[in-house]
């Protein structure tokens, strides 16, 4: 995952956190109030009796619901791997947002000729023709003028959503017919759902979810690599409508449920959440749409309880709480993780230095230590160790008690230091690795002799097994296993090697 | 436009021999290609027979990757026309493999190197069908020849910049191809990646298959290729390493002075900045 889509994923959640303190605070103020109009937020906390209801799913009603918004979730967070993968997430929220003054137009025009304004299938239709408008005018905006994708997509959800607002105004001052409640669509509203349109949703979810399987592998091919899937003849730009459709379609389905301004955080979040857990493709899309489903599960539950809040809030905040708790706690990607593994190194790096200066001197006093030490090396002062590299007195008596614990080596009452045999065999195989890598580097690389020893620092401490072993064969030295190739540079003054 | 003179001159890369032979694995004419009305490519003619490891040589910007992605038609023509032995490549594609440039990925993608090669053999699996064992055994085999199998199950991004080279050059080599277009395989790669790529084209060479490799380290096109095509935007000299890699052709490929046609192409850019 690039940062950018880290960032963006971030700054989404912190919208939907925000969005959730918002509601927190207007709901106590507007319990003062008592006003019953649309924007009344206020909570009445659910009884006892509600919670049991909703968490066994008794009403044949809530469970529709519940079943409907899942399966939403399931395809949402399948959908939304592709499309972080393919670095599309932003296009999706233009998408849905384009839909806005296609539901207004249709309510509308619904109204005008005489049928139901308020028919979800009609609302729908005009969504879908809406978004399907704004992705036309993208592709336009993209390929014909020299205007990049990032500020096509500005303009198509800036305009398209200040439009639909404009017609929603035009709605409700129609004599007939009544357009509270189209709101319900930019923050979602499951309160609003019927059976039926519960089944509508599960069905295009269930559809979505299968085209998800059978396009697996080419969705997988173009994400990954756009040049070589055309150079096999797979129609590239058919392959990207086809996943724009599969968009579209969710973003639909999930305007009742989620809201549209939501919507997005419901395609990114989930993805986001399961790719800080996994390194592989299929287990990501898996874990996404888990993800997804598990958050409208539980939003939609909240939402049952909580009726009066909107319900795609409640989603993007339980998605949301996921996000964060994978982005730290993840063992593949997650900061935490990733924290430790580098603290880890550091402080093997570290260790490393010291053992090695440990060894140089005694080196250059003539009495190196030996592989085959019972007792003690001969002690070397701090104060001669000191000098030797760029650390300071206390970040090197913290390394020299750390290295303490591990005992390898002793800081004796005189302030000199004492490496044990097992802290000698350690010194020896770093200073083997360091000066088999110095000579790499001299022999093949060509860098002059007195850089190597910074070079080598750089790169020797992430050494493994295996290029340890190439290594000594690359630059063969007729070294045995356990003896040490001399210094290729001068060691006599350690200002100059430090 | 009349080409340069010696453009005209040996666009073959080696002789022609007689009618009944099988059509050239590549055969290019006249091919023009223009991103916003600027061309890129002028006029390219070439032949290459069967059998031959040949390197694509230029300064940046003369065109190299262009004309492979032209060759596969994954950038638009404005003129001239590849076959590709002896039909478009729309109907001969899987006999072409293709290497890309390694950074034109994202390396850190959820995917491991097996994966990364088995997108070779999609073209044979077919559309919607999963990827079965007898694949995933292919794949392995491709990954052994360029002596990267123990890695298959490494995630993409934890592989070397040598060790993702291989990758990709194992994916090629996995869709078994006859005509192979490798765009720098040898960019910023380890000695030993170094080293495997090169007995995979000698064998592949000796297989019979025709090889075109991008490349830009001037030292070692003698050693490795048999044949070579220096490309400005359009085509300076093509022919046998020994007599067309000369001091005086690369002096014409990367020289500083300009011809009357980079003149006028450089007039058309004022213009159309201009605009």
């Amino acid at each position: 995952m690039s940062r950018s889509q880290e960032r963006s994923a971030t700054k989404i959640a912190i919208a939907a956190l925000f969005v959730l303190l918002t509601l927190m605070v207007t709901s106590q103020s507007a319990r003062a109030g008592e006003s019953s109009s649309i924007t009344d937020r206020s909570v009445d906390w659910p009884t006892w009796e509600q919670w049991r209801r909703v968490l066994l799913v008794e009403d044949y009603n809530t469970r529709l619901v519940l079943a409907g918004t899942t399966l939403l979730g399931f395809a949402a967070g399948a959908v939304g791997s592709f499309t972080l993968l393919r670095k599309r997430s932003l296009m999706g929220d233009a998408l849905s947002h384009a839909t806005l003054p296609g539901i207004g137009l249709a309510f509308v025009l619904a109204t005008l000729t005489g049928g139901d304004g308020k028919s979800l299938a009609v609302l729908l239709a005009g969504a879908t023709l809406s978004a399907l408008c704004g992705l036309a005018v993208i592709l336009v905006i993209r390929n014909a003028t020299r205007i990049k994708e990032d500020a096509a997509l500005g303009i198509v959800l800036s305009v398209f959503f200040g439009a639909g607002v404009a017609v929603l105004g035009v709605a409700q001052q129609m004599r007939t017919g009544h357009a509270a409640g189209l709101e319900g669509f930019i923050y979602g509203k499951t309160a609003s759902m019927v059976p039926l349109d519960a089944q509508l949703i599960g069905l295009a979810a269930a559809v979505v979810t299968i085209g998800c399987l059978l396009l697996f592998k080419e969705f997988k091919l173009l994400c990954f690599d756009e040049s070589f899937a055309a150079s096999r003849g797979y129609p590239v730009v058919a392959l990207d409508v086809a996943l724009m459709v599969l968009v579209v379609a969710v973003m639909i389905i999930g305007l009742q449920a989620v809201g549209l301004i939501l919507m997005i955080a419901l395609m990114v979040v989930p993805a986001c959440a399961a790719r800080f857990w996994t390194e592989r493709m299929a287990v990501m899309t898996i874990a996404a749409a888990g993800i997804g489903a598990a958050s409208c599960f539980a939003g939609a539950a909240m939402s049952a309880l909580l009726p009066r809040l909107p319900s795609g809030a409640m989603i993007v905040v339980v998605a949301t709480i996921v996000f964060v708790l994978s982005m730290l706690f993840a063992p593949a990607r997650g900061l935490i993780a990733r924290a430790v593994r580098r603290m880890r190194l550091e402080s093997k790096v570290r260790r490393q230095h010291l053992l090695r200066a440990m060894y140089e001197r005694l080196e250059a006093r003539g009495t190196p230590p030996r592989p085959d030490q019972r007792d003690e090396s001969l002690p070397v002062p701090f104060d001669e160790l000191l000098p030797v590299r760029s650390w300071t007195a206390k970040e090197l008596r913290s390394c020299i008690r750390r290295a303490e614990r591990q005992e390898l080596l002793r800081l004796a009452s005189d302030d000199s230091v004492r490496l044990s045999p097992a802290g000698c065999r350690e010194a020896i195989k770093d200073v083997h690795h360091h000066r088999l890598w110095e000579l790499y580097l001299i022999k093949y690389a060509d860098v002059a002799p007195s850089q190597v020893d910074r070079d080598a620092d750089a790169i020797e401490h992430v050494l493994d097994a295996g290029m340890i072993a190439e290594l000594e064969s690359l630059v063969q030295e007729q070294v045995a296993r356990r003896r040490i190739a001399p210094s290729p540079h001068d060691l006599a003054d350690p200002e100059q090697s430090a | 436009m009349a080409a340069d003179p010696t453009t005209t001159a040996d666009c073959e890369v080696s002789q022609p021999s007689t009618n009944d032979r099988m059509p050239d694995p590549l055969s290019i004419h006249d091919l023009t290609v223009a991103y916003h009305s600027r061309p890129v490519l002028w006029d390219i003619s070439v032949d290459v027979p069967a059998g031959q490891l040949v390197a694509i040589v230029g300064p940046n910007g003369a065109g190299k990757s262009t004309l492979i992605k032209a060759v596969m038609d994954l950038v638009p023509r404005a003129s001239g026309r590849v076959l590709i032995f002896g039909k478009p490549y729309k109907q001969n594609r899987r006999r072409v493999g293709y290497v890309p440039q390694r950074e034109s990925v994202d390396w850190d993608f959820p995917v491991n190197a097996l994966d990364v090669v088995t997108m070779g053999l999609y073209g044979k699996i077919g559309w919607c069908w999963p990827v079965t064992r007898k694949h995933r055994k292919t794949a392995m085999d491709a990954l052994a020849r360029v002596g990267i199998a123990h890695l298959a199950h490494r995630q993409i991004s934890h592989l070397s910049g040598g060790q993702q080279q291989r990758t990709f050059l194992a994916r090629a080599l996995a869709q078994d191809a006859d005509l192979y277009l490798m765009d720098e395989p040898f960019a910023a790669v380890d000695a030993a990646t170094e080293r495997v790529i090169v007995q995979v084209l000698t064998e592949l060479k000796d297989a019979g298959k025709t090889i075109l490799v991008i490349h830009h380290d001037l030292q070692t096109v003698a050693e490795y290729f048999d044949h070579v095509i220096l490309l400005n935007m359009r085509i300076v000299a093509v022919g046998p390493t020994q007599t067309t890699f000369t001091q005086e052709n690369l002096q014409k490929t990367y020289g500083g002075k300009l011809t009357l046609l980079d003149q006028a192409t450089e007039a058309m850019r004022r213009a159309e900045r201009s605009r």
